[in-house]
């Protein structure tokens, strides 16, 4: 997820670097117009278009079963989250645009391909259980992430983190929700939860990222306040939260390894396929072709919206200079 | 205050993308409390920036106000004037209730 190419920047000068440095651990907020070294905006900018971007590719999994969905409650409910990740990638291309990019070049990186997004949505949802899994692991597993980045030194992002938890929680309680009334339900719907679990679990783990000491940008983000806790830390709380979840609907977490740890009171797991990790960033997961294919002709598909209003307001300011 | 990006580049209302004018947003909780600014949206118009700015910021009742305001048209001060700009004159004492002497046995002013 944290991967990027350490492309040469201009050298800051080291005394407003220093001084910089002594705000972040004031615990001051970085706000758009206050000096920056080059490398933390270029940071910010690569991370927080990611996260934009995810929200905006992880409409398309669950997309897919909104036609599908068992019942009319189901449905406006994933509506209603569908609508909301819209608007959570609009906050965090908003919160970029601060820092002197424009949301037009960052959504030509993502439709060229040449932008990066979380690998958890290059999964497919084969199964509603699917749905259900993914408000639970993937919205949890994202709620961790994101109340550690509410803190975040740079206030445009850190806030529009604050906006997102809000609304988060209603998405991972749906789909908590989902699950256990499958797992309660007959033998079929059981499997399919379990299924579904012994899928999603370990490329939930793998959202948090590689492990700290192969996490090539964690320390510098981590300086500066981007992030208040490691990819490692963030995955231990996920999985400690999520233990005892799992317990209480009476579905198995697809770990043999997984085990408490009285001393440290973490749940211990096993190894995450870091090399399954490595294909899917690479492009190589099952549907990062498909996910891609239907973002462009998404946008495609809008040009005559973006069009009509373009021609609406042309007019609109036409009728106002003759008026005028 | 107003986020407002360092280049300001307005691609006016080219139809090949999305980026039309940039407005900034300023919603108005319940309550009688002042406008505070939420973020910003992209519009071609100031009805769709008002239309935009009610889906993306108040889906949830977050607001009983909003008002747009293209972000060109904010005048902001800039980091620079930290200091002189927002001295508070701490040096003018007079300026403080407690600059003035009330008489003994007044305890409640």
């Amino acid at each position: 997820m944290s991967s990027s190419a350490q492309t040469t920047v201009p050298a800051d000068d080291p005394a407003r670097v220093a001084e910089f440095e002594a705000r972040i651990a004031r615990g001051e907020t970085i706000e758009p117009k206050d000096w920056m070294p080059e490398r933390y905006r270029r940071q910010l900018v690569r991370m927080m278009s990611q996260h934009a971007h995810s929200e905006v590719v992880g409409m398309l999994p669950e997309g897919n079963w909104i036609t599908r969905a068992p019942s009319l409650r189901r449905k406006t409910s994933l509506l209603a989250k569908v609508q909301d990740e819209a608007g959570h990638g609009l906050y965090i291309y908003c919160g970029t645009e601060t820092l002197g990019v424009d949301r037009r070049e960052l959504i030509q990186q993502l439709l060229d391909g040449t932008a990066k997004y979380s690998s958890i949505f290059n999964y497919p949802t084969l199964t509603w259980a699917d749905i259900g899994c993914i408000g639970w692991f993937v919205d949890g597993a994202a709620i961790v992430n994101q109340t550690m980045l509410a803190k975040a030194s740079y206030g445009p992002y850190a806030r529009a983190m604050v906006r997102i938890c809000k609304e988060e929680n209603f998405h991972k309680r749906q789909g908590y929700e989902i699950m256990a009334t499958l797992a309660a339900g007959t033998p079929e719907q059981r499997a399919m939860a379990q299924d579904a679990v012994n899928r999603w679990w370990w490329p939930s783990l793998m959202m948090f990222g590689p492990h700290d000491k192969d996490s090539p940008n964690s320390d510098e983000l981590l300086k500066w306040g981007v992030k208040r806790k490691s990819n490692d830390e963030l995955r231990q709380r996920f999985v400690n939260l999520t233990v005892a979840q799992a317990k209480a609907i009476d579905l198995v977490l697809p770990d043999p390894d997984l085990r408490y740890n009285e001393e440290t009171e973490n749940w211990e797991f096993g190894e995450i396929d870091w090399d399954e990790f490595w294909r899917v960033v690479k492009g190589h997961g099952p549907c990062n072709r498909e996910r891609l294919a239907a973002r462009r002709a998404a946008h495609a598909d809008g040009e005559w919206v973006r069009a009509a209003a373009a021609a609406y307001a042309a007019k609109h300011n036409a009728s106002a200079a003759e008026a005028a | 205050m107003a986020e407002i990006p360092r280049t300001n580049s307005q691609h006016s209302t080219s139809s090949d993308d999305s980026q039309w004018p940039l407005w900034e947003v300023f919603l108005q909780p319940p309550k009688g409390q002042p406008h505070e600014h939420a973020g910003s949206v992209h519009a071609a118009t100031a009805e769709q920036a008002l239309q935009n700015a009610r889906d993306v910021y108040a889906r949830r009742g977050e607001a009983v106000s909003i008002w747009v305001v293209p972000s060109r048209a904010i005048t902001a001060s800039t980091p620079e004037d930290m200091g002189p700009f927002f001295d508070p004159g701490n040096d003018k004492a007079y300026r403080h209730p407690q600059f003035y002497k009330v008489p003994h046995g007044v305890r409640v002013f």
